[in-house]
């Protein structure tokens, strides 16, 4: 049975084709001791099926070690986001897109191929200028209507500036992980392991972080 | 799997245009509820230049699963209607701006809203359609253990009580709705309420009773949250004898209502003893060219067709209340 019913399909394709230029998903998964990886990786067949700008290459976590961790993949599923040239551009799904984060997933995927939603000036100077190394995770679950909007913006920081890279974790997918971060509340955003948001926040209070974390070296 | 898709977010014409600090907007709208929404439709048919900040879309109707009494539709998500609202907005060239927030703005002929993020934006007429928030509880460790074990969004973070003792406060409809939603997940769910009885309706009294998990307090308050780095418990006090004791928990949903979003405005500016917006029945407020609509108003019964209403009928007042300031002008 495919992941997507018909509608849902019909809609994806139309919105897939709005994208300008190609877009990359790199796959990691493994055949055991995933429960979600059958889910994740029917998802990544089925949209890459949709539109011939999306295309997918798919890795074992394990017999591919090595391309792991040339992505820094650490756990799966993963999806990994690369832009036309193949770039690594810091942008990570860990689990699967589904519920309302198909919307941040497609949302990153339209960005990422020229199709973004335009910034402020003086905002994207100021992501451009983030100097330091910057690791931002951002803890959600799918049933969480104001989670997609925490990703999409770590994400297009990501896009923006390459000292920046953001993933989505799905707190259900990873429990020992959100365990490990204390998060019993989404969007729970960890900037550089030690800084941390709750709910849903502009583009500004990461760039303030940002700016904290410049301050302290 | 299911994937709750808002298509229309995608495909849909978007003319909206960064809000200009340099511009001298007709009317500037607080809010992107159904009132601010509603308001910002009214405005740019009328032709009137127009600026809107929503600090998060939607407003509450985000935050509600299902609607059945809009009318044109017999059902739609929240998440959807509100997609539908903005569909409707984008299509304008109006100066937009989400996440923002505004806390504070000036009276006068011009008047000047200021943001948190220190930016300016000048208006002859303003709309204050801020809406309301979720009312918390206001005592110690609230604010620092939100995230880390106090929660306001029960179908979001729910799931992450799995397996856990969890406390709601709040039985009215949604300290129960909320308690229905932990029950089949959580292990165990104590209702904390600070009347004799709850106050939910029938119904959802009936289904959260159908659990044997769920226990509840009555005529308590919550007086403390406990915790060092995450929530370990609250501290209670019975209002009628007085005593004061202490459950552990790992997780407390705060469920007690909504207050008015009307922190920003100034002193001049008359509020009710609720903190809500007196208006007259053209959405005036005590100040001049300073209207308000919807759910931060005194407006009785707080409904999105209500809310919508009042945000047009505000617009609407609003432009004549230009077409006179241009007359004297
Ligand atoms: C759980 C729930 C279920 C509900 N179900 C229904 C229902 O089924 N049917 C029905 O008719 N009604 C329902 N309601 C009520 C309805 O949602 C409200 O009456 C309506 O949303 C009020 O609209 P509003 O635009 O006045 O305010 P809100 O919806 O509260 O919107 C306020 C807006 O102002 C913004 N804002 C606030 N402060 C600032 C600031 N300082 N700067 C910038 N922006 C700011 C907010 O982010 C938001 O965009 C429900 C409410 C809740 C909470």
């Amino acid at each position: 049975m495919a992941l997507f019913e018909n509608e849902v399909r019909k809609q994806l394709t139309e919105i897939l084709n709005e994208m300008k230029d190609d877009v990359k998903l790199v796959y990691f998964t493994q055949q055991i001791e995933c429960p979600m990886c059958r889910e994740a990786s029917m998802f990544v067949n089925e949209i890459s099926s949709l539109s011939e700008k999306l295309s997918q290459k798919t890795y074992n976590f394990v017999t591919d070690k090595t391309v792991a961790e040339e992505y820094g993949v650490d756990k799966i599923p993963a999806i990994v986001i690369l832009d036309k040239d193949g770039t690594d551009l810091g942008i990570k799904y860990y689990g699967v897109p589904g519920g309302y984060e198909i919307n941040s997933f497609l949302g990153t995927v339209l960005e990422v191929s020229g199709h973004g939603e335009e910034i402020p000036d003086e905002i994207l100077n100021e992501i451009k200028s983030v100097k330091n190394k910057i690791d931002i995770k951002v803890f959600v679950s799918l049933a969480c209507p104001h989670c997609p909007g925490a990703v999409s913006t770590s994400h297009r920081l990501a896009l923006e500036n390459e000292n920046i890279r953001a993933e989505m974790i799905d707190s259900n997918t990873f429990p020992y992980l959100a365990q490990r971060y204390n998060v019993t509340g989404v969007p729970k955003i960890i900037i550089n392991e030690k800084y941390e948001l709750t709910g849903a926040h502009p583009i500004n209070s990461f760039l303030e972080i940002m700016k904290k974390i410049e301050q302290e070296q | 799997m299911e994937f709750k898709l808002s298509a229309a977010s995608f495909v849909s014409e978007k003319n909206f245009l960064p809000l200009d600090q340099s511009a001298l907007y007709d009317v500037f709208i607080i809010g992107g509820g159904p009132a601010g929404l509603t308001a910002a439709v009214y405005c740019m048919r009328k032709g009137l230049s127009t600026g809107i900040v929503v600090k998060s879309l939607g407003g509450q109707v985000a935050d509600t699963s299902d609607v059945e009494n809009y009318m044109g539709y017999r059902h739609i998500s929240g998440v959807d209607l509100v997609e539908k609202f903005r569909e409707q907005v984008h299509q304008f060239p109006i100066g937009y701006d989400e996440g923002a927030e505004v806390v504070s703005f000036s009276e006068g002929k011009i008047k000047k809203v200021v943001f948190s993020d220190g930016r300016s934006f000048s208006c002859k007429a303003l709309i204050i359609a801020s809406g309301k928030s979720w009312r918390r509880l206001g005592v110690p460790g609230e604010d620092r253990l939100t995230g880390r074990g106090v929660a306001f969004c029960t179908v979001c973070d729910a799931p992450l009580f799995a397996g856990k003792n969890v406390v709601v406060v709040g039985g009215g409809n949604s300290g129960v709705e909320s308690a229905i939603d932990l029950a089949p997940l959580a292990s165990k769910v104590t209702v904390i309420q600070n009347l004799s009885e709850l106050t939910a309706d029938t119904v959802l009294v009936k289904k959260l009773n159908s659990f044997n998990n769920v226990e509840f307090i009555y005529n308590s308050i919550v007086e403390e949250i406990l915790g060092e780095d995450i929530v370990s418990g609250v501290k209670l006090r019975d209002l009628g004898t007085g005593r004061v004791s202490e459950i552990a928990t790992e997780g407390v949903f705060v469920e007690i209502g909504l207050d008015p979003n009307s922190r920003f405005v100034p002193p001049s500016l008359e509020l009710n003893r609720f903190g809500e917006i007196p208006v007259d029945c053209n959405c005036r407020t005590s100040l001049t060219g300073v209207f308000a609509a919807g759910d931060v108003t005194t407006v009785a019964y707080k409904q999105i067709i209500i809310a919508g209403g009042e945000g047009a009928k505000a617009a609407l007042a609003a432009w004549d209340y230009l077409l006179k300031l241009n007359e004297e002008e």
